[in-house]
């Protein structure tokens, strides 16, 4: 039996008719169509599947979509703006954060949040903040190095970009 | 993996939540956090028909000092809880453990209440209510925590009985809690907390066990005076830890008993 | 490392840390990995899977499964039968490379009359939609008849053991290779000083790409061909395998590999599920799309490593080795994988290492059990030869108190030994140990204030050890394919073979093309994994693709240079001879004025008539290279831990990596790979094991709770730095990278854990080192017990 769910995804209204048992992630990926939050693990281990709910880093696959209803959901689509990147995406391109790409989208909402919650965050610090985002690639010194450098351009030029947007 | 299909309701309030439950029968289970039960659904070892969502009870999220009692709200986030300040006043134990439990995201969602009510002996929670005689309230009574933890995943709760708030007794001693294993595994491979409270010390055991463990043995070693390494070895007395993938009974057994060490000195426990 | 931005025409040539141009689809959420893919009517699959280790299938009972909601098709072994379906096999077995004949396996892609692992496919439900199929799915009622089964190597070889295959003529044996001299090694060994014998097991793992496996098949009746879209590291070895099996022609099917979410091996070739879409979608009239869980992965995908083999080392006093003599067994699985023989080869191959010695005789069995299939996973082989040669060392290192660097550099070849025929038939080319080694040990301090380090740790309770591993092996299998292609605009596309699944080659083979066309980097298009866009490749694996996709590519490069030139002679009215090709430009030699642009000499090739009678229609070329003439990277690990001995706990203090990769063509890329391979190395060695139960053969380690992955706090700082010298069997000089750190790994920690603990009499220890397993090896040694599984009582390993 389909239950009524009114959520905002990427601050654009939604309403739709979903299974309660239908997981955020896919609903985001199968309803709303957008694909860039991706589900690695069924055990909620991995965090590829990190979204934003009300500015707070959740797993979307440890979520039922009902549950967002009422809520603010942000996601990897929402975090450029147009065409221009956030200064945490760019920091991951030029510190080669990334190599398959398929744990990206979750550890850059993970950073998001990290750094919404301590701007100026150690190297240990982001180490345990990003421990619920598991990467096979790239033995995360990167990652952690991305981090760092959005860390200190943010600090720097403080994003256009509205928080939490 | 998907979910066996379930029907979903939203309570309003506590009376609201406990209505729901009894009307959608004995197969019907609250939501608070999920960060437990969806995992157990998606692996379809958890099959609810019915659905409570009791998330959006803002009655159901406190943190409270009652005289010598701190009491929390069963939707507390673990998240908040490592961060408040009543907290950390009061019961500063709870929150070293909450700041540990999973990681960012699940501390995000997953819940005080959804926790103990999960009764997993490898959770921390469980094992802080069973070592400081938390009381569990429920809509019905209030459960002492040695008759509530009564097996792995097994509680004295009903259907439609909604834990609604733990209470704790304040506890501002030195205190340690040692998570062993974080940074290899998601899970505790062995877990020690320990209290300093006006009456003695308490020694709680986490993933020693189908229940939480209360290290009776080595409170009372301590009381008479043993050293540390003493304490520690009293306390896994009478345990028999099921082995798992990464520990061996005995050394599950070992690692116990050196950590409680290291927890009682931590936690300024012991002179030496 | 840092990104550089060099001024100057040089700044996307090689060399460069050029930023990778693929980055942004991935950091917007804009890849299009396969689950990603939408086809109008798509039905959705899941797979029901065998829940014995061993088990007769008896019958099957579908009903339900038919009957529940939104179910299109249900199929079983029975119709894989009636269809008369093929199976999947070896792409290669000993007696093709001229070995003994050994076992070759067919697998069904649905299990026929037996399951013989944990996971097995048995059926396949097609619905409307993934909830549907999954509800269905476990309506499913199979019959089985459970048997005995048999999981761990040395019961799959003990007499009386259950055998997987009724029809294998040698018990559980699949295959047995052999390299080396054997009379020539025993007498080294009867006239040895000394020797050292160690039985060192080399733990089974699994890929755990982050992105699970999927397919996406869809037959289109109208044409009778079909498309399968599939998570790969290899679409054109994917489609040869599935034509296969379906018995349709290749030209019949077209594979795509989307954006893939790592590989390792684990998506080498192709599997059960990718027949099974297109065979189901025929059945069904729609496109059917089939994900997997992570669950469904750790039972199901290829698996690595799991090897026992006793290795001893013979040597004088001085530390000089006199020779090598292995056997041991690799875990096959219940079915040997398609590239299933590779790890057992590269296993005994590479057992001699950079080491200066001829008398060597290694053997090793294939072995089945009713476990996965295995097959390559990132190093394939290289890790475990490594292993054993780097422990044998240490352990003879300790025999004589040896500096275990110094007696590495005792045995290692000499520069001026190259090109070095080892005993088990490679040609070294090039390659200086020493130079690497030096390097390793200044950057890890080995000679300055290790002792300091080691007293103030044991003033803290703990125990500190080093070590320096050294590893060599092989960039690359096979050949491959690279096609440069202009448009009328003067813009060039790289069509590669080889199939970028992380590796960042569409900024790579851009800067090559870039320096060695001298076209602007950022007009240079990419196309890769579709079989109907790039003729023929082989795929990405084995640290192959800088290597071959980068000479072949070179080969097509200068093709299309020879025939603009031509042109531009034509064009220009000189000589071909008079004209000089650099930095983009056809110049007239000695008349620096006189140049043309390469772009406008391609614009030439599609003038509509004229010119092009003369020179074709187009300006493109192919290149190919293999690995005939292979190539060797290298490098050391240097390890500093620490290790707890009252919990077991190792913690690494410092880490070194020094590797020889030829020529680097993107730093920062290479950088990363060495960063990833030592996170699995470091991986395999303190903590990943894929168990499964000794008895009943039920899977263990079934999720990734379980299955232990590296996480961010796990990972260790890491000192990395190439010293290279360029390898002289390619015209790029490059030796294939992203697999060392993997091989250098384990027996760089493992070996330090030993240095640690050795004061406490322990001599011994196998992989993983969780802390259960060290404090094991501490007990043992302290109770000195002599039973193997004493201290792990009561335990599961």
């Amino acid at each position: 039996m389909k239950h009524h769910l009114s959520t905002s995804v990427n601050g654009v209204s939604r309403q739709d008719e979903v299974e309660p048992r239908l997981l955020l992630a896919q609903y985001l990926r199968d309803v709303v169509g957008q694909t860039g939050t991706n589900i690695g693990c069924d055990t909620s281990q991995c965090g590829a599947c990190t979204v934003l709910i009300d500015n707070e880093a959740v797993k979307s696959c440890t979520v039922f979509a009902v549950q967002a209803g009422g809520h603010e959901v942000s996601t990897i689509e929402g975090v450029a703006q147009g065409s221009e990147l956030h200064p945490i995406q760019q920091a991951f391109i030029d510190n080669h954060g990334l190599q398959c790409g398929y744990c990206t989208p979750g550890f850059v909402m993970a950073t998001k949040y990290l750094l919404d919650q301590n701007p100026d965050p150690t190297e240990e610090e982001i180490r345990e903040a990003l421990d619920g985002n598991i990467c096979r690639c790239t033995g995360y010194t990167n990652i952690v190095k991305s981090v760092l450098a959005a860390a200190a351009a943010l600090a720097a030029a403080p994003s256009p970009h509205a928080e939490g947007a | 993996m998907i979910p066996v299909a379930f029907d979903y309701q939203r309570a309003t309030s506590v009376e609201d939540a406990v209505d729901k439950l009894t009307e959608a029968g004995d197969e019907a289970r609250v939501l608070s956090g999920g960060q437990s039960l969806i995992p157990f659904m998606r692996l379809r070892f958890a099959v609810p028909d019915t659905l409570v969502d009791i998330s959006g009870i803002r009655d159901l999220s406190f943190v409270r000092v009652d005289a010598d009692r701190i009491r929390i709200g069963a939707m507390t986030r673990h998240s908040d809880l490592a961060r408040d300040p009543v907290i950390a006043a009061n019961l500063p134990l709870l929150g070293a453990m909450a700041g540990k439990i999973g990681d960012t995201q699940v501390r995000n969602r997953g819940t005080l209440g959804g926790s103990v009510a999960h009764a997993d002996p490898a959770a921390e929670y469980a094992t802080l209510c069973t070592m400081l005689d938390a009381e569990i309230v429920t809509t019905r009574r209030a459960i002492p925590a040695s008759e509530f933890f009564l097996g792995r995943y097994t509680t004295p709760l009903a259907h439609d009985e909604v834990l609604s708030e733990v209470t704790f007794p304040v506890a501002t001693g030195g205190h340690s809690y040692i998570k062993f294993g974080s940074r290899l595994f998601d899970w505790a491979i062995v877990g020690v907390a320990a209290q300093v409270l006006d009456d003695g010390v308490r020694i709680g055991l986490v993933s020693m066990a189908d229940v939480p463990v209360r290290a009776v043995e080595g409170e009372r070693a301590l009381a008479q005076g043993a050293t540390a390494e003493e304490a520690g070895r009293a306390s896994t007395t009478g345990l028999a830890p099921t082995a798992s993938v990464r520990a061996s009974a005995p050394y599950k057994l070992h690692l116990a008993e050196v950590l409680t060490a290291r927890a009682l000195r931590e936690a300024g426990a012991v002179r030496v | 490392m840092t990104t550089s931005d060099m001024p100057g025409p040089t700044r996307f040539g090689i060399g460069q840390s050029v930023r990778r141009v693929e980055d942004r689809r991935f950091v917007t959420g804009r890849a299009r990995y396969v689950a990603d893919i939408r086809l109008a009517g798509c039905a959705f699959a899941a797979i029901v899977r065998s829940p014995f280790a061993h088990a007769r299938i008896l019958g099957y009972d579908i009903q339900a499964a038919l009957e529940a909601p939104g179910v299109v098709a249900v199929l079983t072994g029975q119709d894989v039968v009636a269809d008369d379906l093929h199976g999947f096999t070896a792409s290669v077995m000993p007696e093709d490379m001229g070995g003994p004949k050994g076992h070759r396996t067919w697998r069904p892609i649905l299990a026929t009359d037996k399951a013989r692992f944990v996971g097995e496919a048995v059926s396949i439900v097609v619905a409307d939609t993934a909830a549907h199929a999954a509800d269905a799915a476990d309506l499913v009622e199979v019959d089985y008849e459970p048997l005995e089964s048999v999981t761990h190597l040395e019961d799959a070889s003990a007499d009386g053991a259950v055998q997987v295959h009724e029809d294998c003529p040698n018990g559980n044996m699949a295959w047995g290779l052999m390299f080396g001299d054997q009379a020539a090694t025993d007498a080294a060994f009867a006239a040895a000083p000394h020797v050292v014998k160690l039985r060192v097991e080399n733990n089974r793992v699994t890929a755990n790409a982050m992105e699970p496996r999927g397919c996406i098949g869809q037959y289109d009746l109208a044409g009778d061909s079909y498309t399968l879209h599939t998570s790969t590291q290899n679409p054109h070895g994917v489609r040869k395998e599935v034509a296969e099996v379906l018995g349709i022609a290749e030209t019949r099917l077209r594979v795509i590999g989307p954006d893939v979410g790592g590989g390792f091996g684990s998506k080498a070739d192709a599997y059960p599920e990718d027949a099974l879409v297109l065979w189901a979608s025929k059945k069904v009239d729609r496109p059917v799309r089939w994900i997997a869980t992570r669950s469904e992965g750790l039972m199901s995908d290829t698996c690595g490593r799991d090897q026992v083999i006793h290795g001893e080392l013979a040597f004088d006093d001085t530390g000089r080795i006199l020779g090598i003599r292995a056997h041991g067994m690799h875990n096959v699985g219940a079915y040997i994988a398609p590239a299933g023989l590779v790890p057992s080869v590269f296993s005994l191959r590479f057992i001699p290492g950079t080491y200066d010695v001829q008398a060597v005789h290694v053997m090793t069995r294939g072995m089945f059990t009713n476990t996965s299939p295995l097959g390559p996973y990132r190093g394939a082989g290289r890790p475990e030869a490594t292993y054993l040669i780097e422990r044998l060392i240490d352990a003879a290192a300790a025999e004589l108190d040896m500096d275990t660097l110094e007696i590495r550099k005792r045995n290692f070849i000499a520069t001026t030994a190259m090109p070095y025929q080892t005993a088990t038939g490679y040609l070294y080319d090039s390659g200086d140990f020493q130079r690497v080694v030096d390097t390793g040990a200044r950057l890890a301090d080995w000679s300055g204030g290790f002792t300091s380090r080691r007293e103030q740790s044991e003033n803290s309770g703990k125990r500190r050890g080093r070590s320096i591993a050294y590893f060599i092996e092989q960039g690359g299998v096979f050949n491959d394919r690279m096609e440069l292609r202009f448009d009328p605009s003067g813009t060039v596309t790289i069509v590669a073979g080889t199939f970028s699944h992380g590796q960042g080659h569409e900024t790579t083979y851009a800067q090559m093309v870039s320096e060695w066309l001298g076209v602007p980097f950022d007009t240079i298009r990419f196309v890769q994994g579709d079989t109907d866009k790039v003729p023929f490749g082989r795929g990405t694996y084995a640290a192959r693709s800088s290597m071959i996709g980068g000479s072949a590519l070179r080969v097509a490069a200068d093709k299309i240079i020879e025939r603009a030139r031509l042109m531009a002679a034509d064009l220009m009215e000189v000589d071909a001879d008079d004209l000089e090709f650099g930095e983009g430009q056809f110049t007239v030699v000695g008349v620096p004025d006189r140049s043309m642009p390469l772009v406008d000499v391609a614009k030439a090739f599609f003038y509509p008539r004229g010119i092009t009678d003369k020179h074709g229609v187009g300006l493109d070329a192919s290149g190919t290279w293999s690995t005939e003439r292979e190539n060797f990277p290298n490098g050391c690990h240097i390890c500093e831990l620490e290790v707890d001995p009252a919990t077991g706990e190792v913690t690494i203090d410092r880490y070194v990596i020094v590797e020889d990769i030829g020529v680097v063509i993107n730093p920062m890329i290479a950088e990363g790979q060495t960063h990833g391979g030592l996170a699995q190395g470091l991986g395999q060695a303190l903590v990943e094991h894929h168990i499964y139960d000794r008895e009943s053969g039920q899977l263990l380690t079934g999720s990734l709770g379980d299955y232990g992955v590296p996480r961010t706090i796990f990972m260790p700082e890491v000192v990395t730095a190439f010293e290279c010298t360029p390898c002289t069997t390619n015209p790029l000089g490059v030796k294939g990278v992203g697999e060392g750190a993997t091989i250098g790994a384990p027996p760089a920690v493992i070996n330090a854990v030993l240095d640690a603990l050795r004061p406490l009499g322990v001599s011994h220890l196998d992989m993983p080192a969780t802390p259960d397993r060290v404090w094991a090896a501490i007990e043992q040694a302290r109770v000195g017990a002599a039973a193997d599984a004493a201290g792990r009582e009561g335990g599961l390993t």
